[in-house]
C-alpha cells in the first residue's frame, strides 16, 4: 500500500503562537487514518497546514511524492485534495445544487458524480433546490462531504464529521465515510472515539502540537491505558 | 438511477418579502406625494427624472457593493471611476477624426471608457489593493487618497471647469411628450441602459458559474479557495467589472451631465447612502435602494422647485432617506444580520 500523504516536522503559527511543533504522520492510500488528541492539541490546524489556509513555516508536506506547503489552497486544492472543515461551511444563500456545482473543477464533473452522490446521501437528491441554510446539521454535513466527492480528489480531509449530530445521524454519516475508503484515502479529525475506533484503519495522536503515537486502530482498541492517557476515554 | 427533485422550498424569506413590500409602500407613498402636489405630466417627468437618476447611482454603487461584499474593501475611489469614465469618452469621441459620424463616435467612447475603466480597475487591484487585503484600515486611506489623486490630476489636465456635454446620436438628441410634459430621449436611454446593465449582472449573479463563486464568496472566500478555485483571480476580475461599469456609468451621463472633476465625489457620496440603505453587500438591496432614492431625490427637487426655491431638500432627501431606513432597519432594506 503506497503513501498518499507525508507530513515532516510540520510547525505552524498562528499570528505569534506556535501550535503545530513537529507533526510528522503518513497517510497510507485507500485507508481511514483519524488523527486523535484532546481540545486544542492541533488537530485542525493539521488540516488546515495540509491545505495551506494556515502555512506551515516548517516542514515538509508531500502529496503523491510533490510537496505541496507553501503553495496556495487552491492549487492544492486542485492536485486532489478535499476538505470538509469542522464548521461545514456550507454556503447558505446556495442552494444544494449551487454549492455542488461550486466544487466542479472541469464541467460536467457534477453530472457524472451525481448518481454517485445521491447513492452515498440519498437526502440531498430530494433537497436538492434547497438552500444550504435551510438543511438541518446533519444534511449540511452529508451536503460538506458530497461537496469533496465532485471533483476527483485522492485524499478527503474530514474534520469532526459526527460534531452535533444525533446518534443516527452519526451512524449515517460513518457509513458514508466507510464506503468511500473504496475509492479514496481518508484523514479524519474525530473527538469521538467510538467513531474513531469503528471507522479507522489507522491513527496518529496529537498533542501540544506534536505527532506522539501512531499505529493500527485495532492496536490503540485493546490498549485502554495509551487512550486513557492520551485521550482520556477508555 | 433515475434523479427526480422535489420543488424547492420558497427562496424568499419572511425578511426579503417584508424588505420588498417596505420598498413597494415607499414607492407607492412617493407616488401619491407626488399626485397631490403636481399635475399627472409633473409626475410622469418627477418619476422618469427619479428612474434616470437611480441607474446612475445604480452604476457607481453596483460595483462598490459586488467589491465589498466580495472582498470586504469600501472603494472610495470608485467615484473616481465613474469620473474618468467620462473624460476617457471624451478624449476618444473628441480624438477620432473629423467626419466620423456621430453615432459612431458616442459608441466608440462608450466601449473605450468602459475598457478603459476596467483596465484602469485592473491595474489598482493588482499593483495597490492586493497587498492589502489583510489590513482593511489601509485600503480605506489608499481608495480615498487615490480618489483624490486622480481628481486633482483630472483637475491639472483638463481645468477645474469641467467639459461640456458631447453630442449624443441625432436619435437620442431628442425630447418625447408625456401627458403634456416634456422629457429628453436621452435620459431614457440612461434609464434603459441602467436598466439593462440591472439585470444583466443580476443574471450574472444567479445563472453563472461565476455568479455562484462570487455569491460565496461574498460569505466564506478562504472555503471558496480550498475548493480549488483562485478567488484572487475572481477578486480581480470582479472588480474589472464594477469599474468597468462606473466608468461605463460616467461616459453614459456625460452628454447629459458634461465632465467635471468633482462629479466623483459627487455621484459616491449618494452610492454610498444607496448601498447602506440597500444593505451592505446585498446586490438586490443596491439595486432596488437606487431606484428609491433617485425617485426620493427626483420627488424633493420639484418639491423644492415648486415651493421652496431652494436645492437644499433634494439634496438632503437622501441622508433623510437613510437615516429613517437605519432607524427601522438597522442593517439597511435587504442586509442581514
Amino acid at each position: 500500500m503506497g503513501i498518499v500523504l507525508q507530513l515532516e516536522n510540520v510547525h505552524t503559527f498562528i499570528g505569534q503562537y506556535h501550535i503545530l511543533e513537529g507533526v510528522s504522520l503518513e497517510v497510507p492510500e485507500k485507508s481511514i487514518t483519524v488523527l486523535l488528541g484532546r481540545n486544542g492539541a492541533g488537530k485542525t490546524t493539521t488540516l488546515r497546514s495540509i491545505m495551506g489556509l494556515t502555512p506551515p513555516r516548517e516542514g515538509r508536506i508531500v502529496f503523491r511524492g510533490q510537496e505541496i506547503q507553501g503553495k496556495r489552497p487552491f492549487h492544492i486544492a486542485q492536485l486532489g485534495i478535499g476538505y470538509v472543515p469542522d464548521y461545514r461551511a456550507i454556503f447558505r444563500q446556495l442552494t444544494v445544487a449551487e454549492n455542488l456545482r461550486l466544487a466542479e473543477r472541469k464541467p460536467g464533473e457534477l453530472a457524472r458524480k451525481l448518481d454517485l452522490i445521491f447513492e452515498i446521501f440519498p437526502d440531498l437528491q430530494r433537497l436538492y433546490h434547497w438552500p444550504g441554510g435551510q438543511l438541518s446539521g446533519g444534511q449540511q454535513q452529508m451536503l460538506a462531504v458530497a461537496r469533496a466527492l465532485v471533483p476527483d480528489n485522492s485524499l478527503l480531509l474530514i474534520d469532526e464529521p459526527s460534531e452535533g449530530l444525533a446518534p443516527v445521524i452519526v451512524e449515517q454519516m460513518m457509513a458514508a465515510i466507510r464506503s468511500l475508503s473504496d475509492r479514496t484515502t481518508v484523514l479524519l479529525v474525530e473527538q469521538n472515539f467510538y467513531v474513531a475506533s469503528h471507522l479507522a484503519d489507522q491513527y496518529v495522536i496529537i498533542e501540544d502540537g506534536r505527532s506522539v503515537q501512531n499505529g493500527r486502530m485495532s492496536e490503540l482498541v485493546s490498549n485502554p491505558e495509551l487512550v486513557n492517557r492520551y485521550l482520556g476515554a477508555a | 438511477m433515475t434523479t427526480t427533485f422535489d420543488s424547492s422550498p420558497a427562496l424568499r424569506t419572511g425578511a426579503l418579502r417584508q424588505s420588498l413590500l417596505i420598498s413597494a409602500l415607499f414607492v407607492v407613498g412617493l407616488l401619491v406625494i407626488n399626485l397631490l402636489f403636481f399635475p399627472v405630466g409633473t409626475v410622469a417627468v418627477v418619476l422618469l427624472s427619479g428612474l434616470y437618476q437611480g441607474m446612475l447611482f445604480f452604476l457607481v454603487a453596483a460595483g462598490m457593493s459586488i467589491v465589498f461584499g466580495l472582498l470586504d474593501v469600501l472603494n472610495l475611489a470608485q467615484g473616481s471611476f465613474f469620473m474618468l469614465g467620462a473624460y476617457a469618452g471624451f478624449a476618444i469621441y473628441g480624438a477620432l477624426p473629423e467626419g466620423t459620424p456621430t453615432t459612431v463616435r458616442f459608441v466608440a467612447a462608450l466601449v473605450g471608457a468602459t475598457l478603459a475603466g476596467g483596465l484602469l480597475g485592473g491595474v489598482v487591484e493588482i499593483a495597490l489593493l492586493r497587498p492589502l487585503y489583510v489590513r482593511p484600515i489601509f485600503q480605506i486611506v489608499l481608495t480615498l487618497g487615490l480618489a483624490t489623486a486622480i481628481e486633482e490630476i483630472v483637475r491639472e489636465i483638463y481645468g477645474p471647469a469641467g467639459l461640456i456635454p458631447i453630442e449624443p446620436p441625432a436619435a437620442l438628441d431628442t425630447t418625447f411628450g408625456v401627458f403634456g410634459a416634456q422629457f429628453e430621449t436621452y435620459r431614457l436611454f440612461i434609464i434603459v441602459v441602467g436598466f439593462l446593465l440591472m439585470v444583466s449582472v443580476s443574471l450574472l449573479l444567479q445563472r453563472t458559474r461565476l455568479g455562484i463563486i462570487i455569491r460565496a464568496g461574498v460569505q466564506d472566500s478562504e472555503m471558496v479557495e480550498a475548493l480549488g478555485i483562485n478567488v484572487r483571480r475572481v477578486f480581480t476580475l470582479v472588480f474589472v467589472l464594477g469599474t468597468a461599469v462606473a466608468a461605463l456609468g460616467g461616459m453614459t451621463a456625460a452628454p447629459f451631465l458634461g465632465a467635471y472633476p468633482t462629479m466623483g465625489t459627487q455621484f459616491l457620496l449618494t452610492a454610498i447612502i444607496v448601498i447602506v440603505i440597500g444593505g451592505m453587500s446585498s446586490y438586490e438591496g443596491t439595486a432596488i435602494a437606487s431606484i428609491l432614492v433617485g425617485l426620493t431625490r427626483a420627488t424633493a427637487e420639484q418639491l423644492s422647485l415648486q415651493y421652496f426655491n431652494t436645492p437644499i431638500l433634494a439634496s438632503v432627501s437622501a441622508l433623510v432617506f437613510m437615516v429613517i431606513v437605519l432607524l427601522v432597519r438597522p442593517t439597511g432594506l435587504f442586509g442581514r444580520e
